[in-house]
C-alpha cells in the first residue's frame, strides 16, 4: 500500500508543480513545510551560538582568568585582552546564552519547527489556516534573531543583566554597561519575537480547531498535536504579559516613568524615580517566565510520546490521562510563577500559596513519567536514535524534575535560591529534556522534512556522548549548588571557602566541552544527509499518523487528490485484531472490529 | 584524573572519526531508498545493552558523586531554624532518591529487556485506570506531607513576631559592598532614604529622626549568639540578595522598599570553626591552597594566604560587574563580646558632626520636615518620604 502511494506521489508531483521563483519557494514561502525547515535551520544556527557561548564561559569558570587564544579570537581585544575573559563579557555571555537557548532555540526552534511541520500533516490539512501569517511569523522571528545577534557588536557590549533582565540593573546603564544600547536591542528583539510567537500560536490554535480532516476528532489527535495546541494556548495567554513588562521597562529607561524604579542613588547622584517597584517587574516577568518553561517542554513531551509509541510498537499508555495531565500542567503553569520569588521580598503569605500550587505540578508530571515507562513495558522497542533520545528525555526529565520538589518548597528554596543547584535543576528538566525532545523530533521526522534518512550510527554516537555528558555536567553541579555557590559569579577565587569546589568545576567544564564538541557529529550528519542521505521510503518507521501517508516529495497541499479520512486513533500499534503491527489512522475499521482503548 | 579525561576524549574522538569515515563511505554507495537507517535487530541488541550499561553508569556516577562531592555540601546549620530546614531537606532527599532509583531502573531496564526483535509483537496495553489512579494518588499523598511540613517551617521562619526581643540590624546593599546599621539602645532604626545621602551619611539616615540619634553605621557585621537578629535590608541602586548560607538565610535587597529576615545564631564563629567537619573542610581547602601556592611561587607570583573559616554574607542576585566579589564577613560573638565590640562605636550623628566640625554649621533644614514615626510596622515599608 505504501509503495503504491509513493508512486502516486511521483506522478502527481508534476501536476502540482506551480510556477515558483527561488524567492517564493525558499525565502518568502507560505508553505508550512518550508517554513518549518526555515525555523529548524535558524534554530540550529542559534543553538550553535548559544551552546558555543556556554562552552566559553564554562572555560572561564574552570580555569578562572586564564588566557586562552580562542577568547581573544572570538571576543576581541576589548573583551578578552591577552586572551583573558573580562567580567563584563562573562555576564553578557551568560545573559545571551540564556536568552538564545530559551527563546530562540527551545521556543521558536522547537515549537516553530514541529508545530509547523506536524500540525497540518498530522491533522490532515492542506496547510496552516493562514500561510501568510505563518510566513510573517517566521520572518519576524528571523528579524528578532538578527537584532539579538547584532547586539553582540555594540560598543558597550550586549545586555548583561541575566536573561531575566531584572530592573534596576537592566534599566540603568550606570549600573552595568550592557544596560545601554545592548539592552535596548534586547528589548526590541524580544518585542518582535513575542509578536512572532503570538502570530504563530494563533495560527496553530486556529488550524487545530478548524482544519482537522474528516474523522479526526479531538480524541483521535496524536499527542504531538495536543501538546503543540496547548503550548500555543499558554503562549497566547502569557507572552503578552512579557511584552507589557518589556514596554514598561522601555518607558522607564527612555521616558523617565517609574514603573519599576524607586529611590535610587547611583554613581554619586540620586535619580528622580519614585514609587515604582522592581518586584512588580518580577511578577510580570515570571507570569510569562514560568509558563515559558512549559512552552519549552510540552512540545518535547508531545514528540517523545509520539516517537515512543511508534518505536515501542505499542499504544501510548493512558492516552486520555496524558491529555488530562498536559491540560493540568498548562493550567497550573500559570499560577505558580511566584516560586521564582520566594525571597524577592514579597509577602511571605504568597510564598505559602505558591509552594502549594507548585508542588501540585508534580502530580501530572509523575503521571506522564509513569505512563512513558509503562509504554515501554512489554513493547517491541525499535531503538532508533529518535527512540534513544526519547528515553533519554524521560530520564533527564525525571532527574531534573525531582529536584524541583526541593526548589518549589519555599523553606528549602531560601538556601538554594540562585545557587548552582537551580542551574543544574532547570538545565536538566527543561534544557536538556527539551533539547532531547528536539533531537528526537529531528531524527524521527528528518525523512519527512528532507525525504532522506539521517545516518543512524552517527545518531547513536551523538546520543551516547550527549547522554553521558549531560549527566556529567549537571549531576555534579547539584553538589556545588548545595555547597552554597551562587550562580552568575565571574570567578569564585575571591572566596577561599569555595576553593574545594574548583575540581568539580573543572570536571563539569570538561564534560561540557566534550558534549559541546560532539554536537558537531549531529551537525555533520544533519547537513550532509540533507544532500547525501539515503533516500527515505514513505513510512520508514511504520508509523500510524497521517504525515506518513503523504508522498515523500513535498507538494503544495500535502496530499495529491482528496485529503485522507481518519477512522481510528493514532496508537493502534500491535493491535491484536490486525496481522501487521501498525494500523495507520486512515485505515477503515474492519467489519466487527472493536475499539480496544478508552 | 585529568589525564584520564584526556584519554577519554581521544578515544571518543577516534570513534567519531571512524564513524565519520564510515558515513562517508556509505554516502558514496548511491542514493537508493532502503531501510538501512532504521534500527535492525543487531542495533536493538547493541543499543539495548548500552541502555543497561547506561543504567550502571548512572548508578555508579551517583554513588561516586555522593561519596566524593557529598562532603562538600553545607553541613551543620549555624542558626536555630536551620535544623528545621535541613531536616525537611533530608526527608525530601530520601524520598527523591527512592523515586529516582526506582524510575531510572524501570526506564532503562525496560529499554534493555524489551528491545525489539523481528517478528515479535508488543502487548496491546492502552490504559488501566487502577494504575493511573495509583500513580496519581501516591505522589499526591507524599506531596501533601511535604507541603504541610514545608508550610509549617516557612511560617515559622518568615513571619517575624514584632513583640519578640530581637536585635535590629539594617543590611545596606550597594554596588559592590555591604554596610550594617545598628539600631542602638532604643532598638529602633531611624528613618532613612537615599535622597538624604550626603558626605559621611552614606546610608541616607534621617538625622532629625529621634530614633536615628543612636544609630551606628559600620562596615563590619557582628551579631550575638543566642539572640534573634532581625535584619532589615535596603538597597540603594539595584537588586542585591543577602545570602548567608551557613545560617540558611537569604532575602533580596530591593531599592525603594525594606525587606526583612530574622534568625538566631547558635554557634559563635570560634565555636563553628572547631566543629570537626569544619576543621576537616578547612584543612582540605588549605591543602589545595598550598598546592596552588607552590605553582604560583614557581611562576614568580605571591602565594595564597592560608584560609580560616568565617561566616559570610554574599550577594546572590546579579548586580553588576563586581557581583562576584560583593561579600562581608559575619562574626558571631558571645553576647558579652558583642556588647564590648559595639560599646565604643560612634553613632552616625556623631560621625556627621565630626566630619562637619571644621566646616560651616550643620545644615539643620535637611530632612526637618520629615514626619516622625516608627519604622517597624509592616513587613514591607515604603521609605519614600518626600
Amino acid at each position: 500500500m505504501s509503495a503504491e502511494a509513493h508512486d502516486h506521489g511521483h506522478d502527481l508531483e508534476h501536476e502540482h508543480h506551480h510556477k515558483e521563483t527561488f524567492i517564493t519557494k525558499y525565502i518568502f514561502s507560505i508553505d508550512h513545510k518550508m517554513i518549518s525547515k526555515q525555523y529548524l535551520i535558524t534554530g540550529i544556527i542559534m543553538g550553535v551560538i548559544g551552546v558555543g557561548m556556554s562552552m566559553l564561559f564554562r572555560m572561564q569558570l574552570a580555569w578562572p582568568e586564564e588566557s586562552f587564544k580562542i577568547f581573544n579570537v572570538l571576543l576581541g581585544d576589548k573583551f578578552a585582552p591577552d586572551g583573558v575573559m573580562a567580567n563584563d563579557i562573562y555576564l553578557a555571555l551568560v545573559t545571551i546564552h540564556g536568552t538564545i537557548m530559551v527563546f530562540f532555540v527551545l521556543t521558536a526552534g522547537l515549537s516553530g519547527t514541529f508545530s509547523n511541520l506536524l500540525i497540518p500533516l498530522q491533522i490532515g490539512a492542506r496547510d496552516m489556516a493562514s500561510g501568510f501569517m505563518n510566513m510573517i511569523s517566521y520572518w519576524l522571528f528571523f528579524l528578532s534573531a538578527v537584532i539579538m545577534l547584532s547586539s553582540l557588536f555594540v560598543e558597550a557590549g550586549p545586555a548583561s543583566s541575566g536573561w531575566t533582565i531584572y530592573p534596576p540593573l537592566s534599566a540603568l546603564p550606570q549600573a552595568i554597561p550592557g544596560s545601554g544600547m545592548g539592552m535596548t536591542l534586547w528589548l526590541v528583539s524580544m518585542a518582535i519575537f513575542i509578536a512572532s510567537s503570538l502570530i504563530g500560536s494563533l495560527n496553530y490554535i486556529v488550524t487545530v480547531i478548524n482544519l482537522r480532516t474528516k474523522g479526526m476528532t479531538m480524541t483521535r489527535l496524536p499527542l504531538t498535536i495536543w501538546c503543540f495546541f496547548v503550548t500555543a494556548i499558554i503562549g497566547v495567554v502569557s507572552f503578552p504579559v512579557l511584552l507589557s513588562a518589556a514596554l514598561l521597562l522601555i518607558f522607564d529607561r527612555s521616558f523617565g516613568t517609574s514603573f519599576f524604579l524607586s529611590d535610587i542613588y547611583i554613581a554619586g547622584e540620586v535619580l528622580h524615580y519614585q514609587g515604582g517597584s522592581p518586584v512588580l517587574f518580577e511578577h510580570l516577568f515570571w507570569f510569562l517566565g514560568h509558563p515559558e518553561v512549559y512552552i519549552v517542554i510540552l512540545p518535547a513531551m508531545g514528540i517523545v510520546s509520539e516517537v515512543m509509541a511508534t518505536n515501542a510498537r505499542k499504544p501510548i499508555f493512558g492516552y486520555r490521562a496524558m491529555i488530562m495531565s498536559v491540560l493540568a500542567i498548562a493550567f497550573l503553569s500559570t499560577i505558580v510563577w511566584g516560586h521564582h520569588m520566594f525571597v524577592s521580598g514579597m509577602n511571605p503569605f504568597l510564598g505559602s500559596v505558591f509552594t502549594f500550587t507548585t508542588l501540585l505540578i508534580a502530580i501530572p508530571s509523575a503521571v506522564k513519567a509513569f505512563n512513558w515507562i509503562t509504554t515501554l513495558w512489554k513493547g517491541n522497542l525499535q531503538l532508533n536514535p529518535a527512540m534513544l533520545f526519547s528515553i533519554g528525555m524521560v530520564s533527564t526529565f525525571i532527574t531534573g524534575g525531582l529536584t524541583g520538589i526541593i526548589l518549589g518548597d519555599s523553606t528549602l528554596d531560601i538556601n538554594v535560591h540562585d545557587t548552582y543547584f537551580v542551574v543544574a535543576h532547570f538545565h536538566l528538566v527543561m534544557g536538556i529534556s527539551a533539547l532531547y525532545g528536539m533531537f528526537a523530533g529531528v531524527y524521527h521526522w528528518f525523512p519527512r522534512l528532507y525525504g532522506r534518512m539521517l545516518n543512524k550510527n552517527l545518531g547513536y554516537v551523538h546520543f551516547w556522548v550527549s547522554a553521558i555528558c549531560a549527566y556529567g555536567v549537571f549531576f555534579p553541579m547539584h553538589f556545588i549548588g548545595l555547597a552554597g555557590l551562587p550562580r552568575r559569579y565571574y570567578t569564585n577565587t575571591n572566596f577561599p571557602l569555595f576553593d574545594d569546589l574548583q575540581n568539580v568545576n573543572v570536571l563539569i567544564t570538561t564534560f561540557a566541552l566534550i558534549g559541546g564538541i560532539f554536537q558537531l557529529v549531529f551537525l555533520y550528519n544533519f547537513f550532509s544527509s540533507i544532500f547525501y542521505g539515503k533516500k527515505s521510503v514513505q513510512n520508514p518507521w511504520k508509523s500510524n499518523t497521517l504525515e506518513w501517508t503523504a508522498p515523500v516529495e513535498h507538494i503544495h497541499g500535502n496530499w495529491p487528490g482528496a485529503l485522507p479520512e481518519v477512522h481510528r486513533w493514532p496508537y493502534d500499534y500491535s493491535n491484536p485484531a490486525h496481522d501487521v503491527d501498525f494500523v495507520p489512522q486512515n485505515v477503515p475499521m474492519k467489519e466487527g472490529e472493536e475499539v480496544l482503548h478508552h | 584524573m585529568t589525564s584520564l579525561l584526556v584519554i577519554i576524549v581521544l578515544v571518543l574522538l577516534a570513534v567519531a572519526l571512524w564513524q565519520l569515515t564510515k558515513i562517508f563511505d556509505l554516502t558514496q554507495v548511491g542514493s537508493i531508498s532502503d531501510n538501512s537507517q532504521v534500527a535492525s535487530d543487531d542495533d536493538n541488541n547493541v543499543q539495548g545493552y548500552l541502555m543497561f550499561g547506561f543504567l550502571a553508569f548512572l548508578y555508579i556516577f551517583s554513588i561516586y558523586g555522593l561519596f566524593k562531592w557529598g562532603p562538600l555540601v553545607l553541613h551543620t546549620p549555624a542558626s536555630e531554624h536551620g535544623s528545621l530546614v535541613d531536616s525537611l531537606m533530608n526527608i525530601s532527599w530520601v524520598l527523591l532518591f527512592i523515586v529516582q532509583a526506582i524510575t531510572q531502573v524501570l526506564l532503562h531496564y525496560f529499554s534493555f529487556k524489551y528491545r525489539g526483535k523481528k517478528g515479535q509483537k508488543a502487548l496491546y496495553f492502552a490504559d488501566n485506570n487502577r494504575l493511573e489512579a495509583l500513580w496519581s494518588v501516591i505522589p499526591a499523598v507524599v506531596l501533601a506531607g511535604l507541603i504541610l511540613y514545608g508550610l509549617y517551617a516557612w511560617t515559622n521562619i518568615m513571619f517575624i513576631d514584632e513583640e519578640e526581643d530581637t536585635v535590629v540590624v539594617e543590611l545596606y546593599a550597594q554596588q559592590f559592598k555591604w554596610t550594617a546599621r545598628y539600631a542602638g539602645p532604643d532598638n529602633v532604626l531611624g528613618k532613612a532614604n537615599v535622597r538624604l545621602i550626603e558626605g559621611v551619611n552614606t546610608l541616607g539616615v534621617d538625622l532629625s529622626d529621634p530614633y536615628a540619634q543612636d544609630d551606628i553605621v559600620i562596615n563590619e557585621l557582628h551579631i550575638p549568639k543566642g539572640k534573634k537578629i532581625h535584619f532589615k535590608m535596603r538597597s540603594q541602586d539595584v537588586l542585591h540578595s543577602a545570602y548567608m548560607p551557613y545560617f540558611r538565610a537569604q532575602m533580596n535587597c530591593v531599592p525603594g522598599m525594606v525587606t526583612e529576615f530574622a534568625f538566631t545564631p547558635i554557634y559563635t564563629t570560634d565555636e563553628y570553626r572547631e566543629l570537626p567537619y569544619m576543621v576537616e573542610k578547612v584543612a582540605n581547602i588549605n591543602d589545595l591552597r598550598t598546592k596552588k601556592s607552590i605553582e604560583l611561587v614557581a611562576k614568580g607570583e605571591t602565594a595564597l594566604d592560608p584560609y580560616t573559616f568565617d561566616y559570610l554574607l554574599l550577594c546572590n542576585k546579579i548586580c553588576g560587574a563586581s557581583h562576584y566579589n560583593m561579600q562581608m564577613k559575619v562574626i558571631v560573638d558571645t553576647p558579652e563580646d558583642y556588647k564590648k565590640w559595639l560599646q565604643d562605636k560612634p553613632t552616625v550623628v556623631q560621625e556627621v558632626k565630626t566630619a562637619k566640625t571644621p566646616a560651616a554649621p550643620v545644615d539643620g533644614a535637611k530632612g526637618a520636615d520629615s514626619t516622625k514615626g516608627k519604622d517597624t510596622a509592616a513587613a514591607v515599608v515604603k521609605m519614600a518620604m518626600k
